[in-house]
């Protein structure tokens, strides 16, 4: 204690009585009430009455205005701002994208330290700077909230100590009991996981590590084994393959390294008037795919004829005599086929999907005769990203049900969603004694585990792969880790008692492993290019020789096709879902589908024939709902809307893989007729040692109820108009504006024009826009337009666009600003109209319906604002919020729009939309807008629109700028190419062109004078800046 | 001169032996007198349906346009319609106070009133669509042009949409004045039938003072005579300028150069349609059946012939015209109609306003007061397609089939339409009980001329 006193003045120092008497009182002196209230003062006051009401309003008014003031949103300033970081702009950091199914090379493009876009890295040799809609939609990913925000134990939230604590005790005692422990993983490639799972095997010897892919291959590994004697994937180029026959081969879309292929392929689709030439194209298959729809020609056959077709193939090619059934009719096109192949021996190319070992026998011997291996398939270089073995995941799963396995960890995969028997090995996993999840979410394994070790995402963590033997990439950090998450590789070293981080762990790995790191400019270098090339990409495919017994194999697939009865299953993948871990993501659930264009929903795709006969609903509209079926396969059955898919054969159903979740989140649970959705991956069967994703022996129900479908196209052909302009090859060859007829309007005036002819912008009666600086112009070759809808996915995420559900889909009000239209050809033609003298109702009648499966053709064209230089939408707005810019862009002013609609409705195109309620914030659109987490993905340079406004295509004006600020700051012009908009950046096969007009040497302004070009709806004289480049079917004959 | 006629050549417009004040009685009549069960009726079911209008219009401005049936393909449909339909209904009260004044047509007087006055709630009804249709109706005040302090804004004058604004506001600005100006005399008269001193005092307002001196008759005809001239070209330039909402755009079915004249004589057909059906109700009910005749009954469906026969002629014309142009997408727009997913809207549309006004050729049928009110009904559902027929059907398949849809109404499409429907009867079934419902003093200058038995009244 101290003695210290403290006073305030000498009274209280000396305690004076006055002191002591006054401290009794509240206040020390009088206050001066009786002045203050004094009546002869208030009498005289010179605040009357009216004064006091004045001040009274004042101050009511003034507190009512404070408590009116709008939210306040407040930004928190960087603290010490981080070196690397400018506010406002963007950093770029290499990473790779692996999934467990897909790969890529990516840019990650991030803003005040949060990634807001994935596009493909163009140093990746790989993928060389294209990605899908899986991969642009991943970081859409990263901000879910439903993911795990830490560690579970027995369901409940824990710490990393506690978990890492339990599971190595236990992991001890089951080792030292001898017991079992068994890693179920999909396909690893990436070394330093691997190399801290051996180090985890290591220490508990009884480990074994399975790996599967849920999408497998094992059929062909396993045959490449016999036939080779290498247990690989082979890499293809398409583009050294002038001839491309593909057998339910989905390469262009999803099929091993689609984003690879797509790029090889269109290099031999793409045309120029000095080489015309390009590949031929002719796909065998039982569904209507991606890769179909881009063929020249297609054969449509049931899944049990497809190896009698092979078989064919190859007798056909080599004169031998397997024994082979016979396709009926179809037999004579596969012989044309065999003709066909003989005259591109040595340039042709011969690919198959399936998982069936003895097929894939028959491919590989094809081929060989064909001389493949010495030019586009590379035996050489292994693609690293399907090495699960269907018979070993088959045996973990009978060792778990009975109840041999004593500890399971599960990585980066989710077996009981996607093995056939999923809901048998959930109750058996659910008594082992040690199981273990890395999960991202409590999904339908992760749910029925004790201990959940939530891995990042690949946004947030170290990352190495080796997709390729002997090509390494590494993936980076982004962002830190959201939430209380932990690197897979830290959590196999922390089992292993390692305490290293995975930064540490990679960087050492690759410098002690990967010789002629520092040659090449050491991690550093890697990371900054997000990949390391050795020498192992570059080995040439080489000649080899086949081995295997075919005749077995023709045998064995002879008594399948024989065996096959009923309708025959086929279980596909989807661009949008794939195998369906991303299924929680708004974006990919709204992405139509490239061929039905329906979101949101999986269903059955049956004859458009058949289902008449049967009695289905086959026209779906707003209102005009699906019949739905049950469908019944060996013992599993499921309730499914149907849906008629031109192109499909009779007597084959097809469902996708991707749905029917149940455990990944609000968004993807329990959709589809009364809350179930299908799981497809239910219906695979497990015959000969493989996963067949065809199934025979199905049966379908009568219709059992309606289900409401959400496509965002209900009309499907061009009804005779030239929309999607195309010609034959040949014709291309003889003429270069094959199909491409100039557009000319009769006239009577004499100033333009000739023979009373004269082209719609010689007519025009408005001013011409100077566009006296820049004129920026957009081709879209259609030749290398594939469909896939990676563009739409990347315009989505650069420009904000709201996700608005499946309902307000079903009412054709999706948000897309770019849409790929999907057009079916018919078999009724204006020229066939007027040759058999059919009459104008029945003629369009006819038009509608889209050509049998055997004629079918399928053209896409990407359609977005075409920034017309007379826009009709410019005209009609009263409040001028849409208005042209002095550089040829047609701009909407959204705090202008007042929403009267107009100039939607005077759109040519159709190609804007309306914002028909609040999309953001509003919990009737429970999607990434509505949620904390998923709005950090939203483009800072980009409004959030409002409701009651306008919006569409803006030709990515927030880039435009952007790049006219960087040229700005060197002082020149925009260097043609540097402005890239964000659907030009995703399409893998570069089918879209950006530019300045007014470069003389922009690739634009080349397509603008290339022949093929010419812009939709030319005859109506708007005059878009998008225009177009014929599509060219290297085929004896086209219709549209 | 002419009571001095004892043969009369034209019907008479004024039946039974009527006095000057035995019109006055009946005209204050239903302004004096207490409301029937039926009026009462009518009115709740009238205000009722109002008030389900108006919530269906809260419910819209406070969740969304998306509320309704539109979509991206089909960015207008009941809205326009409804906002077409009630312009052109609008279209009969001028037609008859103006023109009909200027050509000196007499049997106008005894229906002139409440044509007016059906104008007038048809444009407010009318007008109610283009700005609820706005996305973002709490700045609808953008179309006008104001100054402000926004910037350089300014509004877009080649846009049809904002030529509507200038000329439906002036249309409704100049039938309300003229509307008014007639109204000041009967006022005055209902005025000084008064015993209530309140009510004499309200009516005293109404008619500003009107004593009835020479002076203010003369300037009160004078008034009329310039407000028919100034009225009259608005007939045709209302109609004209809405039509160009669709002329002047590249939809097919809608880049058309015959719609101004089209959508006028459409506007009056639907106007007279819509006139008759009030009339031949309130005629009943307020037993006006000596004022409003039979021979003006078949005046007006002389009328709906004639301009019935115009919209007929223009529909044959457009289907002529689309195939003669050789565009396809023309082509196909007016194929579309006819046999597409809205063909019946097209044939409901053909059918009530080509072929059944064609039965008015037949004098039974257009002095038959039943047929005539179903025809008049006919008319107007007629005229209601016509616009669902131009807008929705043009705009659902318009150039690129991968954008094709549908269009469904909503429950709020239909609780705005029937809505309005409320608002206007409201309004007129509250006219009809507070305002002289027939221009009583005007018809008193031609009781003399027109009346059944021209002989000098006995007093």
């Amino acid at each position: 204690m101290s003695n210290k006193k403290y006073w305030k003045g000498f009274e209280e120092l000396q305690e004076t009585p006055e002191f002591v008497k006054l401290k009794e009182n509240e206040f020390a002196e009088e206050l001066p009430m009786d002045e203050m209230l004094g009546s002869e003062s208030i009498a005289d006051s010179k605040t009357n009455r009216r004064d006091f009401l004045k001040f009274l309003g004042f101050s009511v008014t003034a507190a009512s205005l404070a408590a009116c003031e709008t939210p306040v949103n407040r930004a928190i300033p960087y603290l010490n701002k981080p070196e690397e970081i400018t506010p406002g702009v963007a950093n770029y950091y290499a990473s790779t994208y692996w999934d467990g199914n897909d790969f890529a090379g990516v840019l990650v493009k991030t803003r005040e330290g949060r990634p807001i876009k994935v596009d493909g890295n163009d140093l990746c040799p790989i993928t060389k700077g294209g990605s899908h809609a899986r991969v642009q939609a991943s970081v859409l990913s990263l901000y879910d909230s439903e993911r795990l925000t830490g560690p579970l134990a027995n369901g409940e939230a824990t710490s990393w100590d506690t978990l890492d604590t339990k599971v190595t005790e236990q992991l001890k005692e089951i080792a030292a009991a001898g017991g079992n422990i068994r890693i179920l993983s999909s396909t690893v490639i990436s070394p330093s996981l691997k190399k801290a799972i051996t180090a985890f095997s290591n220490l508990y010897p009884n480990t074994k590590h399975v790996a599967y892919d849920a999408i497998s291959q094992s059929g062909m590994i396993e045959a490449n084994q016999i036939s080779f004697g290498k247990a690989i994937i082979p890499t293809y180029d398409f583009s050294k393959a002038d001839m491309v026959v593909g057998f339910n081969c989905d390469f262009l879309a999803n099929w091993l390294s689609p984003v690879e292929h797509a790029r090889q392929y269109t290099e031999k689709r793409k045309v120029d008037p000095e080489q015309k030439r390009m590949s031929r194209h002719v796909q065998v298959e039982s569904l209507l795919s991606v890769t179909g729809s881009n063929a020249d020609e297609r054969i449509a056959l049931k899944p049990s004829q497809i190896g009698s077709a092979l078989v064919q193939l190859y007798n056909k090619l080599t004169g031998s005599s397997l024994a082979a059934k016979s396709l009926g009719e179809k037999d004579s096109r596969i012989g044309k086929l065999a003709n066909e192949l003989n005259n591109y021996k040595g340039k042709a190319l011969v690919v198959c999907g399936s998982n069936d070992k003895n097929i894939q026998l028959i491919v590989n011997a094809i081929n060989t005769y064909l001389g493949s291996y010495a030019s586009s398939i590379n035996l050489n270089v292994a693609d690293n990203t399907r090495q699960g073995i269907d018979a070993e995941v088959v045996n973990l799963q009978s060792e778990i049900e009975a109840g041999s396995v004593q500890a399971l960890f599960v990585l980066n995969s989710n077996p009981v969603y996607t093995l056939p028997n999923g809901e048998k090995l959930k109750e058996a996993i659910a008594k082992i004694k040690l199981t273990v999840a890395l999960s991202d979410r409590a999904d339908e394994t992760a749910s029925g585990v004790k201990f959940v070790a939530p891995d990042h995402h690949y946004l947030e963590s170290w990352t190495d792969a080796e997709p390729r033997t002997g090509h390494y990439t590494l993936g980076q950090p982004t962002i830190s880790p959201l939430f209380n998450t932990r690197n897979a590789i830290e959590s196999f070293l922390a089992w292993s008692n390692n305490k290293m981080d995975a930064y540490d762990f990679i960087r050492s790995n690759w410098e002690a492993e990967i010789t002629g790191l520092n040659l090449f400019g050491g991690f550093d270098k890697a990371l900054h290019n997000g990949n390391y090339s050795s020498e192992g990409l570059n080995a040439t495919a080489s000649e080899i020789a086949s081995s295997g017994d075919l005749t077995t194999a023709a045998n064995t697939i002879n008594q399948a096709a024989g065996k096959a009865a009923g309708l025959e299953l086929v279980i596909y993948q989807k661009t949008g879902l794939g195998n369906g871990n991303q299924a929680n993501n708004p974006w990919l659930q709204e992405l139509p589908d490239p061929i039905s264009k329906v979101t949101w929903d999986n269903y059955l795709v049956m004859n458009p024939v058949e289902a008449k006969k049967q009695g289905f609903n086959i026209i779906l509209g707003q209102e005009e709902k699906s019949d739905v079926v049950t469908v019944t396969v060996g013992s599993t059955t499921f309730n499914a809307p149907v849906i008629a898919q031109p192109g499909v054969p009779e007597g084959v159903i097809g469902v996708a893989m991707g749905y029917g979740r149940t455990h990944a989140g609000k968004t993807a649970n329990n959709i589809g007729f009364k809350g179930e959705g299908i799981n497809a991956f239910r219906n695979i069967q497990f015959i000969d040692g493989n996963f067949k994703y065809e199934v025979a022996g199905a049966n379908i129900s009568e219709s059992i109820g309606k289900y409401s479908i959400a496509s965002t196209q209900t009309h499907h052909t061009m009804m005779g108009r030239n929309i999607v302009k195309n010609a034959t090859l040949e014709e291309y060859k003889a003429n270069n504006k094959a199909g491409n007829e100039d557009v000319l309007l009769a006239t009577n005036l004499t100033s333009v024009g000739k023979d009373g002819k004269a082209t719609p912008k010689e007519l025009s009666l408005w001013q011409e826009f100077e566009n006296k600086n820049h004129f920026w112009n957009m081709s879209i070759d259609l030749n290398a337009c594939i469909g896939c809808g990676a563009c739409v996915i990347g315009c989505n995420a650069e420009n904000n666009v709201p996700v608005v559900g499946k309902d307000e889909v079903r009412r054709s009000r999706e948000m897309h600003w770019m849409r790929i239209d999907r057009y079916y050809s018919s078999d009724m033609t204006h020229e066939r109209a007027e040759e058999e003298g059919v009459g104008g109702i029945k003629k369009f009648a006819d038009m509608e319906i889209p050509s049998d499966t055997d004629n079918l053709e399928v053209y896409f064209q990407p359609l977005m604002c075409q920034h017309c230089n007379h826009a009709p939408c410019e005209t009609v707005c009263p409040v001028l919020a849409t208005t042209h810019s002095l550089e040829g862009l047609n701009q909407m002013t959204y705090n202008r729009c007042i929403g009267t609609r107009y100039c939607a409705n005077n759109c040519p195109y159709k190609v804007r939309r309306f914002n028909w309620f609040r999309y953001n914030n509003n919990p009737e659109f429970d999607f990434n807008m509505y949620d904390d987490l998923g709005k950090m993905v939203l483009n800072p340079d980009v409004t959030v629109r409002s409701r009651g406004v306008m919006e569409k295509c803006s030709m990515c004006v927030q880039r435009i700028q952007a790049g006219k600020l960087e040229a700005k700051k060197n002082s020149s012009r925009p260097v043609d190419g540097a402005i890239k908009t964000a659907c030009q950046q995703a399409c893998p096969t570069n089918a879209i062109t950006f530019g300045d007009f007014n470069d003389d040497k922009s690739e634009v302004r080349k397509a603008w004078k290339n022949e093929r070009k010419y812009q939709l709806l030319e005859e109506i004289g708007v005059q878009p800046s998008v225009f177009y480049l014929t599509k060219i079917k290297n085929t004896s004959s086209t219709k549209a | 001169m002419e009571q001095h006629t004892s043969v009369n050549v034209r019907q008479p417009l004024i039946l039974g032996e009527k006095t000057y004040h035995q019109i006055t009685e009946d005209i204050a009549r239903p302004i004096e007198g207490k409301a029937s069960n039926l009026f009462k009726l009518v009115f709740t079911i009238s205000a009722l349906l109002a008030l389900w209008g108006v919530a269906c219009f809260a419910y819209t401005i406070g969740t969304g346009i998306g509320v309704w049936g539109l979509n991206k393909t089909v960015g207008w449909a009941w809205d326009i319609t409804n906002f077409v339909w009630w312009v052109g209904i609008g279209h009969a009260g001028t037609l008859i106070s103006a023109i009909l004044l200027l050509f000196r047509q007499r049997w106008r007087m005894s229906i002139n009133r409440s044509a007016e006055a059906m104008t007038i709630f048809a444009v407010i009804c009318a007008a109610l669509f283009p700005v609820m249709h706005m996305g973002r109706v709490w700045v609808a005040y953008w179309v006008l042009p104001l100054p402000n302090t926004f910037g350089s804004l300014w509004v877009n004058f080649n846009s049809p949409l904002l030529w509507d604004v200038f000329a439906i506001s002036t249309y409704f600005t100049v039938s309300l004045v003229f509307w008014y100006t007639g109204l000041i005399p009967d006022f005055a008269t209902i005025r000084d039938r008064q015993v209530k001193p309140r009510m004499r005092k309200i009516y005293n307002i109404l008619s500003f003072g009107w004593s009835g001196s020479a002076k203010q008759w003369s300037r009160f005809e004078e008034v009329s005579l310039v407000l028919a001239g100034l009225s009259t070209p608005l007939v045709l330039s209302v109609h004209t300028i809405v039509s160009m909402d669709f002329a002047t755009s590249v939809i097919p079915g809608w880049h058309t150069t015959i719609f101004p004249p089209y959508f006028v004589a459409g506007a009056i057909f639907s106007g007279f349609a819509m006139v008759l059906t009030l009339l031949i109700i309130m005629r009943k009910v307020l037993h006006l059946e000596d004022y409003i005749t039979i021979a003006h009954i078949e005046n007006m469906n002389k009328i709906i012939i004639l301009t019935g026969s115009i919209v007929g002629v223009a529909y044959l014309t457009e289907l002529f015209v689309s195939w003669y142009s050789g565009v396809e997408y023309e082509q196909y727009a007016f194929l579309n109609r006819a046999t597409g997913p809205y063909w019946w809207s097209y044939w409901s549309m053909m059918t009530c306003n080509v072929i059944t006004p064609q039965l008015f050729w037949f004098k039974k049928i257009r002095t038959s007061l039943i047929a005539t009110f179903i025809i008049s009904i006919f008319v107007n559902i007629g005229m209601w397609f016509e616009r669902f027929v131009i807008i929705v059907t043009s705009l659902h398949r318009d150039y690129v089939p991968s954008s094709w849809t549908m269009f469904h109404p909503t429950f709020v499409d239909i609780g705005i339409f029937i809505g309005t429907i409320g608002i206007f009867f409201t309004l007129f079934l509250l006219f009809s009980r507070t305002f002289p419902v027939i221009a009583l003093n005007e018809l008193k200058t031609i009781l003399k001329s027109t009346k059944e038995n021209p002989k000098p009244p006995h007093h």
